[in-house]
Order: C-alpha cells, then structure tokens, then sequence
C-alpha cells in the first residue's frame, strides 16, 4: 500500500541544512494500522508530510497503492491526496465558517462529484462518526471529541485507500480520545490502511504495529501479523 | 465550482467586517473618482452623430488677413463671411449644405398667462434638420420654398412647445418673435448632441437652441449674432447692417453633407477653385488654405476635450492606482491570516489553480461591491461638479455605459490587486500551514 525506500529530506537555510529524513525505509501493508512514534524533532511530522504528499522530499522512492509518486507535478499530487488519501490532524482543522455538512463537502467539492454522489457521500460519512444529526452545526458548537469526528468524517467521505492522522487525539481528553480511537479502529477494521504518529504509548498499542523513528530513520519494528496483538521485533 | 467559490468569498467578506469595508472603501474610493471624471471626459469626446460623423464636414475658408493667420500655425477661420456662405449656399455642390448661427428673439404668445421671453434661436437653412439628425415629435422642418420666400415659419423645441401649447401638437399655431407672427411647422422632441458640434462657438456642452428659423429672414429682420464674430481689415464705411454683411467678418457655420470619399475631393476642389475666383477680386490674399474636417476631426481641432480634462482623467486613475495598492496590502493580509484553511484545502486536493480561481472570486467580490459603492459615489461627484461648473448638466452625468465601464475597470483592477496575494498564498507549501494552524 505504502513504500518508502531511501526517502532523504533535508531542510536548507543559508547557514545550515537540517537531516530530518536519512535512508528513511518503511512499508505498510494494505488493511495496517501503523501507529509511529518518536520523540520531537525526530522526523514523523515530515514523514507523514511526505506520505500524505504534502512535501516533497530529495531522494529515495515512494511508491502508493502501487503507483510511484515520487516526481509527480503539484496537480497530480493534488489528485493523489484528494482521491487516495485522507487526512485526520491533532488540531482537527475544521474551517470556522462552515458548518459540519460543508466541512465535510470539502474534499468533494476538488472530486468533481455532482450534488446528489456528495450529499451520500457526506451522511454515510457522517452517520459513520455519529454526527449525522448535527449537519447545520457550526465547529464553535461543537466539543472537541466532535470535531476530531467531523475531521475523520471529512476524510472518510472521499473513500481513501489510507488515513494519515497526526495526533489525532493530542487535543482530546482521555474519554474523547478513547471515543476517536475506537472510532479508527472501527474504520481500520473495514479495510482502510491507517498511519497514525502519536506519542502516546497507550495508543501505539492498539495499532497492529508500532514504528519508532530517530534522528530521521526507522529504528524498529513492532509487528503482530494479523490480530493486533503485540510483538516486537527488533530491526536496526 | 463558481458559485461556491463565491458563497466562500461572501463568508469571507462576513467573516471580517472592518478589514471588508476597508477593502471595499478604498475601491470605491478610487472608482467613485475615476467614474466622475472619466464619466465627464466620456461626455466630452463622445461622437454626437457617430452613424454619418464622417459624412459631415465643417467647411474653413481662409479669407483671412494675407499679415497674420487666424490662429497660430496658419489655421483659416472657423467660421465663414456672410458673402461666402451665401455663395456657398447659392452653389449646392454638396448633397446638402446648411449656413446658421444663433440669435436672440423675443418670445410672445397669444396665452395672457406666458410672459414674453427671450429665447436662443438657430437661424438656417432647412436641410440643417436632416443633416444633423433632428427628431420630430409632431410636424417637420420647412420647405425650401420657405427657405427661399423667407416665410415667418418656425420650429419649436419641446420645452417651449410645453411651455406654449402645454405639450400638444402645435403645428399650425402661431408665436410672436420679435414682433413678427411666426407659423409653427414642427416641434423637436428631445435633441442634445454632445458635444454640441454644429456650432462650437456658442456653449459647446450646452441645450441646442430654443426655436429654429429661416436663415432669409436675416436681413428683414436685422438679426445679430449671439456667437464669436472675428473681422479683419478697415472698419465698414458706416454702421449699417448692410455694411456689416458685406465686411470680411466671420460669424457663420457652413456645414457641407458629402456622402463619399469622392464628393469631399470634388468639393475641396469647388472651394479652391471659389477662392481662386474670390483672389481675381481682390479677396482670398493668402496661399490655398481651405480645409474640409469631418465631425471627429472638427471636435479635435476645436480642443473640445481639453488637455485638463484629460490630465484630471489620468491623475484620478493614479488616485486609484494608489487605492489598489492599498487594497493589495489588505487583501494579501486577510489571505495571509486564513492560511490554516488554504493548508488545509491544499490538504484535500486543492490545486493550486483551484485555490487561486477562490482567491480571484473574492477578490472579484470586493471589486465589484466597491465598484457599485464607487458608482454612487462618482454619481454624487458628478452632481458636485454640476452645482460648481456652470452648463455643465450635460457632460457630468453618468449613463449606463459608464455605469458598465465603473464597474468593469473595479472588477479589472480588483482581480488585478488580488493576483499578487492569490500567488502568494497558492505558493507556501500546505505543510507549513497546516503545522500553524
């Protein structure tokens, strides 16, 4: 589904240039749920940056769902992210302004889908996270654990092949992050790949593995092959 | 994908009030000057008879001093000698050809309850109906068998005909004019060309005149001219209205109708061939020096737009060049401010290009809504610049021509403004947006 080979970034200013991806290697499987950890500053954000097309990186291969993207121009990344990918972040990243029906419109809207395919497309997402009652609702009216459900709306109503979350439950108490986690999983378990960087021990350990990344490069591997359940295997 | 592009643009524009008002301010700003003065300058060059402006011709004589020009560099007159024109008149080498000037009668009506009044008269011949294009609302020009018996016949203008006959058909009742019983024959409906280009020496932007009679009756009735008269030359032997006819003063307009490239040569030609008659006489001491200008050339050699009109046009369109620029900050500064939105539609497949058409839309937005607020207020300049300037009724005025360009040239300028900021905000990777959020 996902493969990184020999993927370097590195960030240049005029003085210095920062290593914040080296040789970084990783695979992920079709139906995984791979949750990354690392300390700051140890390259997950740009990893999944990098995945989720969002920057570009200076050498390696990354080839998703098959298709190598590593050179594509800014519209096909476009594509790729709109069509593939969605995205779940730490802050939720609703637009203000709309309510949760357009929030979630949002995606669809760059698809090209016509009114009647978006308008299924955002209550089954809706209905998914339990929200399909609160449509007019603006993100203010909302709880936090709400809104992080209307962000998994908004990226589950394009059907991606995977979900990048990025601390999806970083802003959220214990009960709403256990809510938003059960909510993954529950998608995870119908098939859609999930990449998730958190912190969070606790929530690495309901992934089916754990990736720990340092200095720019995967360290090791946790990988339980089929159930979820938890084995290490030391790589590097 | 424009409609919404446009509903995100006016909940934009709701989101914020102050920095919106500022925007649209300061278009509206701009545009209200630039409408007003460039809705004057729109009067003032307008083409009064655009469908045969190229058929018409002002005629110029030079029978002028063989000391001096006219005017600076060798120009011949505007206007024509009494003894020319009628020459001209008694030729008819044109397709048709009309002589006048304008006078000032006094205005009596058989109504006990009208007051006489002094009213501005054309005094001319009849082809000048049909020559400039004068609508009729009830009867016609007269006849030129009129013309040439000099009958007491008259047009009337539809202020006056209101004035007189409270509007109704008027043709066959008689005014008094300066004493003289007058048939009406024809009432004009309303006629302004502007620039007034038959007769530029007489208040170029103003009304044409009141009443409309037969040039003949000149003589009869002794009429004066209320325009420019220019003479050279000894003074006339005594003060008689004879005398003056025959000096060398001009003070009539002669317009010629010459349909084709041809009839303007030939006619040239006439002219020539007139003054190489005329200098047999003793007249005519300058070189050649007629010319032929049609109604475009006519207003441009008459200066009708003048170099200020022109330079206030282009200092209000730095005004508002100024204005855009400021607009450019604000609207660089509100896009700058949603940048956890544009990462996060870059996020979900935004393209670029699909995020500058948003930014455009908006700016479009801003345009347009400070177009309309700067059309009120270039119509609210007009009407100042109406209670400064005197006869300027019709050049400041705002028709819906101007109303379109207003409102295209702040939809031009807006998109224009709003380019620069759309880049700049398409261009910053999403990443970096979406970690500020």
């Amino acid at each position: 589904m996902l493969s990184m080979q020999n993927i370097s970034k590195i960030y240049r200013t005029d003085v210095v240039q920062t290593h914040a991806l080296r040789d970084f290697n990783l695979e992920v499987k079709e139906g995984e749920f791979v949750a990354v950890m690392g300390p700051s500053g140890s390259g997950k954000t740009t990893f999944l940056n990098i995945a989720g097309m969002l920057e570009s990186f200076d050498h390696g291969t990354y080839m998703l769902d098959g298709e190598d993207v590593s050179h594509l121009d800014d519209d096909g990344r476009s594509r790729i992210r709109n069509e593939r990918i969605g995205f779940i972040f730490q802050s939720f990243n609703l637009i203000p302004d709309l309510n949760v029906h357009d929030n979630v419109d949002v995606p669809l809207r760059y698809r090209g889908f016509k009114s009647a395919e978006r308008e299924r497309r955002i209550q089954e997402a809706l209905e998914v996270v339990g929200l399909a009652s609160r449509m007019k609702h603006l993100p203010s009216q909302l709880s936090g654990g709400q809104q992080q459900r209307v962000a998994i709306a908004r990226a589950l109503a394009g059907e991606p092949r995977v979900l990048l979350a990025d601390e999806p439950t970083g802003n959220l108490d214990s009960l709403m992050a256990r809510q938003v986690l059960d909510l993954l999983e529950g998608i995870n378990s119908k098939g859609t790949t999930i990449v998730m960087v958190t912190h969070d021990p606790e929530l690495a350990r309901r992934a089916h593995r754990s990736v720990h990344v340092l200095d720019g490069q995967v360290m090791d591997l946790k990988a339980v092959p089929d159930s979820g359940k938890r084995e290490s295997t030391v790589k590097a | 994908m424009f409609l919404y592009n446009l509903r995100l643009a006016l909940l934009s524009l709701k989101r914020d009030p102050v920095l919106t008002a500022l925007m649209i301010g300061a278009v509206a700003i701009g545009i209200g000057m630039s409408t007003t003065t460039l809705a004057v300058f729109h009067s003032m060059s307008g083409n009064p008879i655009a469908d045969k402006s190229d058929q018409l011709y002002a005629v110029q004589l030079d029978s002028w001093s063989p000391n001096q020009a006219y005017s600076d560099p060798n120009e011949p007159p505007t206007q024509v000698t009494y003894r020319d024109g009628q020459a001209l008149m008694k030729a008819a080498k044109a397709k048709d050809q009309v002589l006048s000037f304008t006078s000032t009668l006094v205005l009596q009506s058989d109504k006990p309850d009208v007051k006489p009044d002094l009213v501005v008269a054309r005094v001319t011949y009849h082809d000048f109906f049909n020559m400039f294009e004068v609508p009729f609302e009830y009867g016609g020009p007269w006849s030129q068998d009129q013309d040439q018996n000099a009958e007491q016949v008259v047009v009337l203008d539809q202020e006056y005909n209101q004035k007189l006959f409270g509007g109704a058909n008027s043709v066959g009742k008689e005014v008094v004019l300066n004493n003289r019983r007058f048939r009406v024959v024809g009432v004009i409906k309303k006629w302004t060309p502007v620039p007034k280009f038959y007769d530029l020496e007489n208040d170029q932007f103003g009304d044409p005149e009141d009443v409309f009679i037969p040039f003949n009756l000149l003589t009869s009735m002794q009429l004066h001219s209320n325009g420019n008269n220019s003479c050279w030359g000894p003074p006339p032997p005594d003060s008689s209205f004879e005398s003056r006819l025959n000096s060398e003063c001009v003070w009539l307009q002669f317009w010629a109708e010459l349909p084709t490239a041809a009839d303007r040569d030939d006619y040239h030609q006439f002219l020539d061939n007139y003054t190489q008659e005329q200098k047999k006489l003793g007249r005519f001491q300058r070189p050649l020096n007629n010319h032929l200008r049609d109604v475009e050339d006519w207003l441009k050699y008459n200066h009708v737009v003048s170099q200020d009109s022109k330079a206030l046009v282009g200092l209000s369109f730095m005004f508002l060049a100024v204005c855009m620029l400021n607009t450019i900050g604000l609207i660089l500064a509100k896009f700058l401010r949603r940048s956890g939105e544009i990462g996060l539609r870059r996020a979900v497949g935004a393209s670029k290009m699909a995020l500058f058409r948003q930014y455009l839309v908006e700016t479009g937005v801003i345009g347009v809504s400070g177009g309309l607020l700067g059309v009120l207020l270039g119509w609210a300049g007009l009407i100042g610049v109406r209670h400064l300037l005197q006869d300027s009724d019709h050049i400041a005025r705002l028709d819906w021509t101007m109303v379109g360009a207003s409102l295209l040239i702040a939809l031009a300028s807006s998109m224009l403004a709003g380019l620069y900021p759309a880049w700049r905000v398409v261009r910053i990777p999403p990443a970096i947006y979406l970690k500020v959020q």
